[in-house]
């Protein structure tokens, strides 16, 4: 062994690693620091006005006339409330149904056909969502019912068909991650391949299941092409499904281009609060989906 | 081997950036944002002027008129579009006039009321006044559409309308005038208010207070709701600007300005 | 009452399938409406030539060029960093509480609404910096939006990487940097790819967020100073304004058919290398 030889290619290999090491330090301080310029500059701009504004009347005043100073953004968070759960109620139980016949009563040959399908689905633009809205289903919510067809209804509507892929290829998932022992033992007890779901899998699932959830409540408050083309953008508290409404992400659509000084800084404000909504969305969807792998083993 | 062909990508993304970047914002581009209500008439003086000045690229944004003028004055862009008139603090910057416009109150075609007063549009914007019955319409709730806050187009009909009343929170709230108009085209309830030289076969314009909303009735003054077309910038226009706003203020301008639909300066 | 199992299972069987294909039918006849439609306005002119009037006439040629420099433009920003960042996380730093903040921000970051990403980059690209409406503000307000997604995707594929791997590959005297790119790297690869790839799927219709930063000019980029509009902002505003409906069908068309491309060809890379590496 020549010592010298040994000691120099050594010296030159360790050279290039701790090069290389340098080199993806600061690539991660940088992506690191764009992440942090990003909540830094969101927060440092929204906050202040908040607590200048006084908290209590930024969330629960019921006006929002930004020429006149008045930020009350209690519609928009009623808005989105409404838009979202009743995306959940319509996107939750179809989003389910597809994913236990997706999984437990459908053939191989149908599941590979219509997965994709609905992956795809997923990559679809919201505004391709929002014009089918406003195309047919408002003017089929104000023939039907009445009401501009601007709606909570047609938000609601196109806002469960939007989050249905997040929802159905999550639960899949979920309930494909239940280990096949769990249903062979039920069936050798004797049980259907309903009751197999109903009071094993679905239970054994529901972490992943919950996740999928929050996760499509999460795209659905964030959603904000396809609610300006269908909501109306009233910024009033609606009083039934058929009148207009506006989300918080539409305010801040609408108004973006031209606010300035505190207008603008109402909506980062604005965007605080979705981010706080976000994160804790987030935490639950983590913690549930955490307990999900926890079961699986 | 992979490190060359590291230094090959990074050699390749730096030439690449290097070709696009002259060095801040060309000469020879001009951008203009705001109103969306003069933005289809200013991207047809942007084609025809480009036309005669090939190589020269005038860029045309919407946004409504206080986002053009809050981008002019930051800098964003060098000519801001505004449908309304200035308001206090944004008179430091310089204001030129290249066309009127009239501004147009419009309903569903199929709607039987064709004039209104004023006052009474007042009343429904305010949302004093829901159905159409009160004034010998269907007997259904009138769908009140809106432009958003900066909009100069809701400037102006607040100004030459609603005086001090708000406009009240339910109305559907749209960003640009080509949005309003469909919804109006659309539903048989509905009333909003667009520029005049918008208005297309989809909808119909009311008349105000007697006067049919045409061009003869904006000259002898009895049909009311008129605006102006501002272009603003920093200080006085030079370079580029200056040779658009040349071109509009010019005769051939003003023609296309009259063959739009716009009602030119003089 | 006991309900009989097998009457009950045929029950809830009906109403699941009937569910399931309400589901099917509603998604697949969104793609088939928007088709139907959109592809009788394709043709080569379509295609080829810029916008006329407000885009009532002409093809979308400039927002098609406009579409592939913005998302190109954030590829090339975010996948380095991203991907990068996602190699150090995992291989050169050790499971601390500074890692698990940067996975938990990075995680919050990918799930907030884009228009909040626009409205950053509107008034810090457009407005703070002075770069105006351009693709130079687009294409980095894109590249912040999808970045924090790559690094989370990467670094679940890094992760999933069997330790295995990297243990074989010291015992042979490779180095870290060897060991990580001819080893963790390229097995790590088809979950990386497909990350990249849902980000460009999401860049591309991504609609909020450009039309504030990059503006909706019809013209032709010339440089990375101008403005531009994308596909998808072009068929927002034709639809909302109801400037041109088959023009607007065109573009939804064109939209789809590129996102179907990009995903089959998802599909066709993972299929490929899970085939070379299992």
């Amino acid at each position: 062994m020549d010592g010298t030889a040994k000691k120099r290619s050594g010296t030159r290999l360790e050279r290039n690693d701790r090069l290389v090491r340098l080199a993806l330090l600061v690539v991660a301080f940088s992506a690191v620091s764009v992440l942090l310029v990003i909540t830094v500059f969101i927060v440092g701009q929204g906050t202040p006005i908040m607590f200048r504004y006084g908290l209590k009347s930024f969330l629960t005043g019921t006006r929002w006339y930004p020429s006149e100073n008045l930020f009350g953004l209690w519609p928009m968070i009623v808005g989105s409330l409404y838009v979202t759960v009743g995306a959940m109620v319509l996107g939750v139980p179809f989003g389910l149904s597809c994913a236990i016949v997706l999984t437990e009563f459908s053939s191989k040959r149908l599941r590979s056909i219509i997965k994709p399908v609905i992956e795809l689905l997923a990559g679809i633009p919201s505004v391709v969502y929002g014009f089918m809205g406003v195309v047919i289903l408002v003017p089929f919510i104000r023939e039907t019912f009445g009401g501009p067809g601007l709606s909570v209804l047609a938000a609601a509507i196109i806002l469960g068909i939007m989050i249905l892929p997040t929802i159905i290829s999550i639960s899949v998932d979920a309930l494909q991650a239940v280990p096949p022992t769990y249903r062979e033992g039920s069936i050798a007890l004797g049980a259907t391949k309903w009751q197999t779901v109903k009071m094993v899998l679905l239970p054994a699932a529901r972490s992943g299941i919950i996740a999928s959830i929050i996760l499509g409540m999460g795209r659905a408050i964030g959603e904000t092409m396809a609610v300006i083309m269908i909501a109306g953008n009233a910024a009033k508290v609606p009083g039934s499904l058929l009148d207009p409404v506006r989300t918080l992400t539409s305010n801040i659509a609408l108004e973006m281009g031209y606010a300035a000084g505190e207008h603008r800084q109402a909506l980062f404000a604005t965007g605080v609060i979705l981010f706080i909504i976000i994160m804790v969305l987030n935490t639950v969807a983590n913690v549930t989906a955490s307990r999900m792998k926890g079961a699986k083993k | 081997m992979t490190r060359q062909r590291f230094a090959c990508l990074f050699l390749a993304l730096a030439v690449a950036l290097l070709a696009g970047c002259r060095g801040g914002r060309s000469k020879n581009e001009l951008t203009l944002a705001g109103s969306t209500s003069i933005q289809p008439f200013a991207d047809k003086w942007a084609e025809v002027f480009m036309e005669r000045h090939p190589g020269f690229a005038v860029n045309v944004q919407g946004g409504g008129s206080s986002a053009g003028i809050q981008a002019c004055k930051s800098g964003a862009c060098e000519i801001g579009m505004a449908s309304r008139e200035l308001k206090a603090d944004e008179a430091d910057l310089t204001k030129i006039v290249v066309a009127r416009d009239g501004l147009a109150i419009i309903v569903h075609p199929s709607n039987p009321v064709r004039g209104l007063k004023v006052a009474e549009v007042k009343q429904i914007f305010s949302g004093d006044l829901a159905g159409w019955q009160a004034f010998g319409g269907p007997d259904k709730r009138i769908t009140v559409v809106t432009r958003e806050e900066g909009s100069g187009t809701r400037g102006a009909f607040q100004e030459l309308v609603m005086g001090k009343t708000r406009i009240f929170s339910g109305a559907i709230t749209e960003d640009s005038n080509g949005t309003v108009r469909e919804i109006v085209a659309h539903d048989p309830a509905a009333i909003g208010f667009i520029s005049l030289g918008l208005v297309n076969s989809q909808v119909r314009a009311l008349a105000l207070d007697g006067a049919a909303a045409n061009d003869a009735n904006i000259l002898n003054g009895s049909y009311r709701l008129v605006r102006p077309f501002l272009f603003v910038s920093r200080g006085l226009p030079t370079g580029l600007a200056k040779e658009f706003i040349d071109f509009v203020l010019s005769d051939e301008g003003q023609t296309l300005v009259r063959e739009e639909g716009l009602l030119p300066i003089r | 009452m006991r309900i009989n199992p097998r009457a009950e299972q045929a029950f809830v069987r009906a109403v699941l399938w009937t569910l399931t294909a309400i589901t099917v039918l509603i998604l697949v006849y969104i793609i088939v409406f928007v088709l139907r439609k959109g592809i009788p306005a394709l043709s080569w002119d379509f295609l080829t030539k810029n916008p006329v009037d407000m885009g009532k006439g002409g093809g979308i040629f400039s927002t098609i060029v406009a579409t592939i420099v913005l998302t190109a433009g954030a590829i090339l920003i975010a996948a380095p960093l991203g991907v990068g960042t996602a190699i150090y996380l995992t291989e050169y730093t050790w499971e601390g509480p500074v890692t698990r903040i940067i996975r938990f921000g990075a995680e919050c970051l990918a799930g907030i609404p884009s228009i909040i990403f626009g409205l950053f980059g509107f008034i810090l690209f457009v407005t703070k910096l002075r770069f105006g409406w351009s693709i130079l503000s687009g294409s980095l307000t894109l590249a912040f939006m999808i970045l924090p997604t790559i690094i989370r995707t990467s670094e679940e594929a890094i992760k999933s990487v069997p330790p295995v791997y990297r243990t074989v590959s010291f015992s042979l005297g490779g180095t870290k940097w060897q060991t990580v790119t001819r080893v963790v790297v390229p097995s790590a690869l088809p979950g990386i790819v497909t990350g990249v790839i849902l980000s460009v799927g999401r860049s591309i219709g991504e609609t909020a967020a450009v039309i504030f930063t990059a503006g909706s000019a019809l013209r032709l980029p010339t440089s990375i100073f101008s403005s531009s509009r994308t596909m998808s902002v072009h068929f927002y505003i034709l639809a909302r304004e109801g400037i041109s409906m088959p023009n607007a069908y065109g573009t939804a068309a064109v939209l789809i058919i590129a996102i179907l491309a990009i995903n089959l060809l998802t599909y066709y890379l993972m299929n490929r290398f899970i085939k070379k590496y299992s």
